[in-house]
């Protein structure tokens, strides 16, 4: 079976705009990461909790409300908070070119903003893993019986 | 991630990210998998199992979700396991029960799993089993293991749970799924969820009449009029209840709990709980001696000469009895 990189979906925050993270998510799914999606409005707790339950491998977090300078290093705390410092964090949505590299100092690894190809955030996980994209989907099984 | 012993005392004490490590290990299989499974399976054995199974839409999730919160009241640990199909295109998956489960997330005394069916259907009734052990042998008092009741594989999983629910809900389309997806037969408990919706009374009446309940009943199905065929009871002696319930509100939950522990005292005085459990053991032995034989008659033979057996066989040149010897020779 070996090992499949796991990614965690969330939407930390109140707003309700969960477009943008379910067309990313479908999209890691379609290139074969085993994603785990857990909905809107999750406080930085729920979602390091999550992260740490499913024992993921990257947290991608989407971000509409304007809340992400409070709200996203504060994700990346809870996680370090409970080991979890291996994780790579991304994140998306309505984020000011201003705003990124505080983001970045705080641990957020890439801030992906509107218009990015769902391509460019498989390529970055896998960058980050070293593995290329195609040996993310599973080579034929042997056939079992 | 360190050796899966300690990790295995670590979450034994309460670490709940030893824990998840361990689950990941052990889906992933292989060697450190098999000492760490050696290791727990004298712990395990103590959980109580609750497979939870049913066709998409019937709130299955939600349905965990209040179970949980139900046992947390009385003071018990949860383990839930959520499983969902990956893709065979892709090899990926998408993993969203845990959206339904938002009240016991924060829970310390709830530890949720998704699990994705990844590749061979055997390893996957294997690796949910190592999983649950798992969470059995750390402590957890009840473990709820969510499928979609829809492939054999599903079904084979919830069905090594010690009490089967299976769920339903009206307005799934057509009523005769249930039917289709030949899940009643492994039903303790039948729940018609989402009870306060329209045409949850029709719901029950196809549920009650193919349990031998009520009337015979004749519905409607592709413009064909047909009678439903009865389903035997999954255990002697037992007649599985049918419960509404709405799981969004909790309403028929307390019921449910009811049920549950009802079958769990007949199972226990019946002495029928002992008789699956055993037959689960010998099933899950057969199951795994003939994995690894397969892989050693594959290794040992080669993917060419498999591919050429098949090419014989699709060709009419051999049939499967003298193929089947050919594989086996030299085996002893």
């Amino acid at each position: 079976m070996g090992r499949k990189i796991r990614v965690l979906i969330a939407k930390p925050g109140l707003d309700g705009h969960d477009r943008g993270a379910k067309v990313v998510a479908r999209a890691l799914r379609d290139a074969g990461f085993e994603v785990i999606y857990t909905g809107l409005r999750q406080t930085p707790e729920m979602i390091a909790e999550a992260a740490l339950q499913e024992d993921v491998d990257v947290v991608g977090l989407s971000i509409l409300s304007g809340a992400h300078m409070t709200l996203l290093p504060r994700v990346v705390e809870e996680l370090r908070k409970r080991g979890l410092d291996d994780v790579l964090v991304i994140a998306g949505g309505i984020i000011p070119e201003e705003d990124v590299p505080a983001l970045k100092a705080a641990g957020i690894r890439e801030v992906f903003g509107p218009g990015t190809s769902t391509e460019a955030i498989v390529r970055f996980i896998c960058d980050h893993f070293g593995i290329r994209p195609e040996d993310l989907k599973a080579a034929g099984e042997p056939v079992a019986p | 991630m360190g050796d899966p012993i300690a990790l295995f005392e670590r979450a034994r004490a309460g670490d709940r990210r030893a824990l998840a490590r361990m689950l990941s290990l052990l889906e992933e299989g292989g060697e450190a998998a098999a000492r760490l499974s050696a290791h727990l399976f004298p712990y395990t054995g103590n959980a109580y199992v609750i497979g939870i199974t049913g066709p998409p839409g019937s709130g299955k999730s939600t349905l965990v979700n209040a179970l949980a919160r139900a046992y947390r009241e009385r003071g018990e640990t949860v383990g839930i396991i959520a499983v969902d199909p990956t893709s065979p295109f892709t090899g990926g998956a998408l993993l969203g029960d845990r959206i339904r489960m938002q009240d016991v997330a924060m829970d310390p005394g709830v530890f949720i799993r998704s699990m994705a069916t990844r590749g061979s259907l055997g390893g996957l009734a294997r690796a949910t089993q190592e999983v649950l052990r798992a969470l059995d042998a750390v402590g957890f008092q009840r473990i709820l293991v969510e499928t979609v009741g829809a492939g054999q594989v599903e079904v084979d999983i919830a069905r090594a749970a010690d009490t089967v629910v299976v769920v339903q809900a009206p307005g799934l389309g057509d009523d005769i799924q249930a039917i289709k997806a030949g899940i009643l037969e492994i039903a303790d408990i039948l729940v018609v969820n989402k009870a306060d919706r329209e045409g949850a009374a029709a719901t029950l009446h196809i549920l009650r009449s193919m349990l031998s309940l009520g009337q015979p009943a004749v519905i409607r199905h592709h413009g064909q009029t047909m009678a439903i065929q009865r389903v035997e009871p999954a255990t002697e002696g037992w007649t599985p209840p049918i419960l509404q319930t709405v799981a969004l509100s909790g309403q028929g939950i307390p019921e449910l709990v009811e049920a549950i522990e009802r079958h769990r005292v007949y199972l226990e005085q019946s002495g029928e709980g002992e008789a699956r459990r055993r037959r689960r053991v010998a099933e899950e032995l057969a199951a795994r001696v003939r994995e690894r034989l397969w892989a050693r008659i594959a290794q040992r033979v080669g993917r060419a000469r498999l591919d050429g057996l098949v090419d014989q066989l699709m060709r009419r040149e051999i049939d499967f009895s003298t193929a089947v010897e050919q594989l086996l020779e030299g085996l002893g």
